[in-house]
């Protein structure tokens, strides 16, 4: 086994891995968080604004 | 949870994170883009000479910038996740959007596919001039998409500022090489004066200089393409900029510039290194050309800016096409599974896990025209759209109407010009993948019956129209 096949074998594994973290991650996140929760990103919410302007209010 | 925004009593929200600023727009456009600088314009010289593609690098050059300036002033608006698709939803209504988001997210997973096929291409390249013959692309193509997707998981900062780092590095070594091929010593490693003297076919043209005449260069078109495809992906992060009414307008223009000036060069170094009918085959002529000047460190330094324009543009094109897909679960034009939100990332992590198996069997195919002919069709009938967008953006909303953080000039004349360059381009690509034309489009009407008939009942119509502007002028 030459330096190559080394290579070769070690992106299977890596790039493995990290899929395995990716899908093992993402299904701790579904379990701990509600599906409300999760899915409740709003389009046209500017919480940058938002917080300026709350900034704005409190002085 | 301090990344979480909540109210008193309100829900809790997870939002897209806003973290950008204009250099990672730049970094998103110009990164999915300049890959095809390395390959696949050269296609163009195939089929118009070297003279034909400059043409068509103008040309397309122009399209583009309408694409660009059109863009910038409605994205700077419409701020949203999706890009063109949530401007298809504001303008014109569901059915278009439907359409414009399918293609965005064709467009961008099989370029990243083709993307990924090219760096396993090149590590196998790579190992072939060090010796090794048989390298296995597969587990590099296979290593660059969960790697990348890795990147766009764990949060769109890091992985838009390592595209800054490496395009950046990939359009510098575009100057070095120009630099290190004399352009002020014309002969002494350039030859254009030869290269571009001997491209007449006398029996199939008399125009000097165009091979094929001037239906050589309208065909060379299709493949001008390459020089700027993708640069529309700057309106994906439309969610995640800090200001959108800046750093949207100001990383699309500036990244637009970078392109025309990148385009130019390549074309000036390769036409004048290499010859045509070898150029209009070759499959790294940017690459080819460093090797013709006989520097080992320009050899070098293009073999690793190659690898990095195809890992940036693969990177960008999974940020872009999961955009897209998360924003069409969030209206339910898909299903709503898909438009979750990380609570820790913030980012649309479903959707980018959902898009990888597709973005590797495609990868794996090996069939790389093919791959990015479908890229090129889906980003091309995107653009044919925009002028019916923007016109009906211009008339619902006057200047003055809402706030812009771009007004693009002489308007109606880019959205004509674009209209009548998209349908060059589109009769352009009918002529070399007519068939290929076709089958898309069947693909897309079929896509549009289905979510006519099914899937537009669970859209929530209500909620489609989410910015804060003015009852549209004649609502």
């Amino acid at each position: 086994m030459d330096f190559w096949d080394i290579l070769q074998y070690g992106a299977w594994a890596v790039a493995g891995l990290l899929l395995l973290w990716m899908v093992v991650d993402a299904a701790k996140v579904s379990r701990r968080f509600s599906e409300d929760v999760l899915t409740s990103s709003q389009e046209g919410i500017d919480e940058l604004a938002q917080q300026q302007e709350q900034h704005k209010g409190g002085r | 949870m301090s990344d979480v925004t909540a109210g008193q009593s309100a829900p809790t929200i997870i939002n897209l994170k806003k973290v950008l600023g204009p250099a990672h727009v730049w970094a998103l456009g110009v990164g999915i883009v300049l890959v095809g600088e390395f390959m696949g314009w050269n296609y163009s010289v195939a089929k118009g000479g070297a003279y034909g593609s400059l043409i068509a690098c103008f040309v397309i050059g122009l399209l583009y910038t309408c694409v660009a300036m059109i863009d910038s002033e409605i994205t700077s608006t419409v701020a949203a996740a999706g890009g063109q698709y949530a401007q298809a939803k504001h303008t014109t209504g569901p059915l278009m959007a439907f359409n414009v988001g399918l293609y965005l997210v064709m467009a961008y997973t099989m370029l990243e596919s083709a993307d990924v096929l090219v760096i396993g291409d090149l590590v196998h390249g790579g190992a072939s001039e060090l010796g090794r013959d048989n390298v296995d692309p597969h587990p590099f193509v296979f290593l660059s998409v969960a790697v990348l997707a890795f990147l766009n998981y764990r949060g769109v900062f890091m992985a838009l500022s390592v595209n800054f780092l490496i395009t950046a590095i990939a359009f510098v070594s575009i100057i070095i090489l120009w630099v290190g091929v004399h352009p002020f010593s014309p002969g002494e490693i350039t030859q254009h004066a030869q290269m571009l003297a001997i491209q007449n076919l006398p029996e199939l043209s008399n125009v000097p200089g165009l091979p094929y005449g001037w239906l050589g260069v309208l065909a060379s078109f299709q493949f001008g393409i390459w020089y700027y495809l993708g640069i529309e992906g700057t309106c994906q992060a439309a969610e995640e900029v800090r200001s959108a009414g800046r750093s949207l307008p100001l990383g699309t223009m500036t990244g637009m510039i970078t392109l025309l000036i990148a385009a130019a060069l390549t074309w000036w170094i390769c036409a004048g290194m290499l010859p045509w009918d070898y150029l209009g085959q070759a499959l790294a002529p940017l690459y080819d050309a460093s090797k013709m000047s006989g520097s080992t460190f320009l050899h070098i330094l293009l073999w690793v800016a190659t690898v990095f324009s195809a890992v940036a543009s693969a990177n960008g094109c999974i940020n872009d096409a999961s955009r897209a897909w998360f924003s069409m679960g969030r209206d339910r034009y898909l299903p709503q599974w898909f438009s979750a939100v990380h609570p820790t990332y913030r980012t649309p992590y479903r959707s980018i896990l959902f898009l990888i198996p597709i973005a590797v069997a495609f990868g794996f195919t090996g069939l790389l025209a093919q791959t990015i002919t479908f890229s090129i069709l889906s980003g091309l009938l995107g653009y044919t759209f925009m002028p019916i967008n923007v016109m009906k953006f211009r008339r619902k909303w006057p200047l003055g109407s809402i706030k812009r953080g771009y007004v693009h000039p002489w308007h109606p004349i880019p959205a004509i010009t674009l209209f009548i360059l998209c349908v060059a381009t589109l009769f352009a690509v009918f002529l070399g993948f007519g068939t290929q034309l076709l089958a898309m489009m069947s693909f897309y009407i079929l896509a549009s019956v289905w979510f006519t008939f099914h899937r537009y009942k669970f859209v929530k119509r209500g909620d489609q129209f989410t910015m804060a502007w003015p009852r549209p002028r004649g609502y």
